[in-house]
């Protein structure tokens, strides 16, 4: 079975570029626009890997993460951070939510790509 | 009921109220807890001014001269309101010096002169004592009034001379006996008797209730009112002339003298000297006294003219006296409480004078006349190391009783030879000629003590010839010859028409040739030669007494000298016990905190002959410390030398200040430069993060797109060409961005150009719709066109504002629902200026965000469910644009109605205001 990945950004590009590295390497992927369509989704399609973008409307990064991380139920679902602000203060912020990994934009995709398949255990 | 018995034990009894509140003052002082620490009683304690001169002579001499009586009070309050600085100066000198007298003044002024300090005494016994004798006889006579009570009988030789010797004998005991209690219990540094002040502040507030008290009786009980004093006073043709302001022949110049006069008298005469600058606890009292005294001194006047004018009336061709009115009006009215009452503030007048007037004497013959003879002579014995002090002591008790004898006995002499007024100001005549020594050599670092003793040489004899010979010529104890034919039988020296000069009252005759004399002889003298080093020295603590720091004595001395050898000549004079309290003290404010001072350096010996000054003068003070220090004297260069430094360092210390304030100023804004520059760098770091965030989200996908196009290289044709459009498209964002950036910053920092211009602004709106027109047609609408036609030039920068109008178009075209879109670009006219608005009916704007778009980087996304396409910069570069233009831009909206942006621009040419035109609606309205 396909492990299941959710992109949640609101940049349309990032999301297309992203959602084709992955499914090309086979993942099964969702997109979510802003952060409480992700939080949603996150609950009803309970996906393996939730790529996060920090900068989103509605609901930031940061506090999709607490709240996913608030949910017991959902303490297998691997979080990784993705934004475009590279502070120390943002990254350590991110970790100390609960994120699992860290990626600052723009990103490598082999790099992106060794970090979902690492976080997955693969 | 006033029989003798009564008036003696009345008078005792208030004797010993005064002397309660004399001991309770002192036993106070002791404590520490001063009783005069008051303004109010440093006033009234000033009101010694005010004798029985005052409470009996006033009226008598209004009853001569009308307000003639009114100079007198006229000169100390101009002092007090307008001479403050001169009290505070002489104040400031007295306490840094341990000054205790008037002549202790002069004589350390003028590098602690003894002969200077002895010629100042006598001036002062011969000039106050017959202002003393005054005081006897006014009490005195003030007695055997009552006595002879209900009837009124002018007191003379014939009938109560007998009784009158008595009694003023007995006046002059008691108060001798009061005063050596109240003046001389022990030798003090500073030489105050708080006891006393309280009790002449006491003294004064009775005599002013008496006098009062008295007034009103006479205006309102024996009389109705001032109006009806006066009416009397006017239908009377004796009374008539005193109701002219300035009655006698030489009116102006008259007034003028007597005022100068009693002007200085309230300085310079030795009780007011004593009360008013050696008792004085609190420099600030000097404040409040500049206006409490002048009032206390107006209270006492107010009732003058109409005591005098009724007794004028009561009595007329009677025989009484004027200057027993005051007495004999309550007296003929049968009215006994009052008149004990007007006795008892007489008493209180009379008593107050002679017991300040004699302390301040006291000490000053004990300190400047006996105590330099017997050190000359050696006649103390000092080598054996007695304990002085009691010696001292008996000095001054002796002194005491001599100088209230010799009231007595000049009393006895001059009998009623004459008027109370005239020996008042015989006395202020006397006194007067301290002023040109006092206040030059306060002020004047030239004045040396050849010039001093010239001055006061001169203006004595002067004195003594135009004025005091003439009394005792008047009383007949000398041949009249001279004052009608001159000395020698010279005219031209005719005493009191001295050189010709006619048309004064001997007063001011006097006060002109003395005080030219004195002022002459002053200056004259003291440019003969510069200052000597003691004279320079003192000068320069005299002089520069308020400018805070100046070389104090202790940079004058120059020696050796062993502790043991001063403390024990301190102890000496002030007591073995008193003089070891005193110096471990000292040791202990000089840091020594075991109270030990082992070495006597130039400040201990300046503090031990301080605290011998204050006991015996400065100029002997200064003679012992030399006899057991071993000194190496100083030349005029060393101290001149001293002066340039201390001069130095005072410049240096103000430049210091200056600049320690500018420092601080600079410390304060160069804070606030720092928390504006904090405030900045957060701003730019907010800044810097929009911008790197803004930067790297579309270098995001044009690196994910192209490595995803290098590593699949068989990736199809449409992807490719879909991915490859997307980059360019992030390109074309980003470089954007990067001008936005760039154009702001110039915008911002004033680096922009600006091609101003006078332009139609129909025409430029015009311009931008039709560059818009294709974003419109995408969304299948276009925009509508509100433009009136002749509307005036306005001045701006073409390029700039198509820039502002093409991104307000954009952003309308970028929120508009397909198709259903209406926009619409109106212009109107408002006073000064063009308005133009850009109106869309799509989702509109909520209103806290309605400033928040004009901010950097803050595209308002959460209410869509995709983030807007753009920079985030359109907005704030379109307002700067606009305020830099002189106008404004601003967003009117309601959520879901759509959003109208409207910016005005200024005309061109300002012209009359048009009214106002309706509103433009917006769309949905």
């Amino acid at each position: 079975m396909s492990k299941k990945i959710l992109i949640a950004d609101d940049e349309q590009n990032i999301v297309i570029s992203i959602e084709f590295l992955l499914r090309r390497e086979g993942f099964e992927v969702l997109v979510a626009g802003d952060g409480e369509e992700a939080l949603a989704k996150v609950r009803t399609e309970r996906p393996d890997v939730v790529l996060l973008d920090v900068m989103m409307p509605k609901m930031n990064g940061f506090d999709v993460c607490q709240a996913l991380r608030a949910d017991p139920d959902l303490g297998g679902t691997r979080i990784l951070m993705l934004t475009a602000k590279g502070r120390d203060t943002e990254i350590s912020k991110g970790l100390g939510l609960g994120a699992d990994g860290y990626m600052t934009k723009p990103f490598s995709t082999k790099e992106l790509l060794a970090e979902v398949r690492k976080l997955l255990g693969i | 009921m006033l029989e003798a018995p009564v008036v003696i034990c009345l008078s005792l009894a208030y004797l010993g109220v005064l002397f309660a509140v004399a001991w309770w003052g002192d036993k106070r002082a002791d404590a520490g807890r001063s009783i005069i620490a008051s303004p109010t009683i440093y006033a009234l304690s000033m009101a010694v001014y005010c004798t029985t001169w005052t409470f009996y002579g006033s009226v008598g001499r209004a009853a001569v001269s009308g307000i003639g009586f009114l100079p007198i009070y006229l000169g100390p309050t101009l002092v007090m309101a307008l001479g403050g600085f001169l009290l505070l100066k002489m104040i400031r000198i007295v306490k840094a010096n341990r000054i205790t007298s008037i002549a202790d003044f002069i004589s350390s002024r003028y590098g602690k002169s003894h002969l200077l300090g002895g010629l100042v005494t006598i001036i002062a016994v011969v000039g106050i004592i017959p202002y003393i004798s005054l005081q006897l006889k006014a009490v005195t006579s003030s007695v055997s009034l009552l006595l002879s009570y209900p009837d009124i009988v002018m007191p003379d030789h014939s009938t109560t001379m007998s009784l009158a010797e008595d009694v003023s004998l007995y006046v002059a005991l008691i108060l001798a006996a009061f005063t050596i209690v109240f003046g001389t219990r022990h030798l003090d540094a500073t030489e105050r008797h708080e006891g006393m002040v309280a009790a002449i502040a006491l003294e004064s507030a009775v005599k002013l209730v008496a006098f009062l008290s008295v007034g009103i009786f006479v205006t309102y009980f024996v009389f109705n009112g001032f109006g009806d004093i006066f009416e009397h006073a006017e239908s009377d043709a004796g009374l008539q002339r005193l109701m002219t302001a300035i009655p006698s022949g030489g009116g102006y110049t008259n007034w003028l003298s007597l005022m100068i006069l009693s002007a200085l008298a309230v300085l310079f005469l030795p009780r007011q000297f004593q009360v008013a600058v050696v008792e004085n606890v609190n420099e600030t009292h000097v404040k409040r006294a500049a206006w409490l005294f002048p009032l206390y001194l107006l209270l006492i006047n107010v009732f003058v003219l109409p005591i005098a004018f009724g007794g004028l009336l009561h009595f007329a061709d009677q025989g009484v006296d004027a200057d027993t009115f005051v007495l004999t009006l309550p007296m003929s009215q049968r009215h006994e409480g009052l008149t004990l009452l007007v006795f008892i503030g007489g008493l209180s007048a009379g008593t107050g004078m002679v017991i300040v007037e004699t302390i301040a004497l006291s000490t000053m013959v004990c300190n400047d006349l006996i105590m330099p003879i017997l050190l000359r002579y050696k006649a103390l014995g000092f080598e054996d190391g007695r304990d002085l002090s009691f010696v001292l002591l008996g000095i001054r008790r002796g002194a005491i009783v001599v100088i209230l004898l010799l009231g007595y006995l000049y009393f006895r002499l001059a009998g009623e030879a004459y008027a109370l007024v005239a020996i008042g100001l015989i006395s202020f005549s006397a006194v007067a000629q301290f002023a040109p020594a006092m206040i030059g050599g306060m002020y004047w670092r030239g004045g040396t003590r050849g010039g001093a003793l010239a001055g006061l040489g001169a203006g004595f004899i002067v004195w003594t010839y135009t004025l005091l010979l003439p009394s005792f010529a008047k009383s007949g104890w000398l041949p009249d010859d001279f004052l009608t034919h001159g000395l020698f039988g010279v005219e031209l020296l005719r005493p009191q028409q001295l050189f010709g000069l006619t048309g004064f009252d001997e007063i001011s005759h006097c006060l002109f040739w003395s005080l030219l004399a004195n002022i002459g002889a002053y200056t004259g003298f003291s440019l003969l030669r510069p200052p000597m080093a003691a004279e320079a020295a003192q000068a320069s603590v005299f002089v520069d007494a308020l400018k805070g720091i100046g070389p104090v004595g202790a940079a004058f001395w120059r020696g050796r000298a062993q502790v043991s050898d001063l403390q024990g000549l301190v102890g000496r004079f002030l007591g073995p016990a008193r003089a070891k309290t005193l110096f471990s003290a000292y040791a202990k404010r000089r840091g020594h905190a075991d109270g030990v001072i082992s070495e006597a350096d130039a400040q201990l010996v300046q503090f031990a002959e301080s605290l011998l000054a204050g006991a015996i003068g400065s100029a002997s003070a200064r003679v012992m410390v030399a006899s057991v220090a071993k000194e190496e004297p100083l030349s005029i260069d060393e101290v001149m030398h001293i002066l340039d430094e201390a001069s130095q360092l005072r410049t240096y210390s103000r430049e210091l200040e200056r600049k320690s304030r500018e420092l601080t100023a600079a410390t304060l804004e160069l804070q606030e430069a720092n928390e504006r520059l904090q405030e900045l760098d957060r701003v730019k770091d907010d800044i810097m993060s929009s911008v790197t965030h803004e930067l790297r989200t579309p270098l995001t996908s044009i690196r994910a797109f192209s490595e995803l196009l290098r590593d699949d290289p068989k990736m199809h044709l449409a992807d490719r060409e879909r991915f490859l459009g997307l980059i360019v498209s992030e390109a074309e964002r980003l470089s954007r961005l990067i001008n936005q950036t760039l154009d702001l910053a110039k915008i911002e920092s004033g680096r922009a150009d600006w091609n101003s211009g006078e332009l139609d602004l129909s025409e430029v709106i015009e311009q931008s719709v039709a560059a818009t027109s294709e974003l419109f047609r995408e969304k299948g609408t276009f925009v509508e066109l509100d433009l009136p036609e002749g509307m005036p030039p306005i001045l701006a920068d073409r390029d700039r504002l198509i820039q502002v109008l093409l991104n307000l178009l954009s952003n309308a075209a970028k929120f508009l629902t397909p198709n259903e879109g209406r926009v619409r670009v109106s212009l109107r006219r408002v006073p000064g200026a063009l308005e133009v608005s850009v109106a869309d009916n799509g989702p509109g704007i909520r209103p806290e965000h309605q400033e928040v778009i004009f901010e950097k980087f803050r595209q308002v996304g959460d209410t869509m469910t995709a983030k807007p396409s753009g920079t985030g910069l359109g907005l704030p570069i379109s307002r700067r644009i606009i305020e830099h233009l002189g106008g404004r831009l601003w967003v009117e909206s309601v959520p879901g109605e759509g959003a109208t942006f409207r910016f005005t621009l200024p005309l061109a040419v300002v012209e009359e205001e048009n009214p106002l035109p309706e509103p433009i609606p917006a769309w949905g309205g």
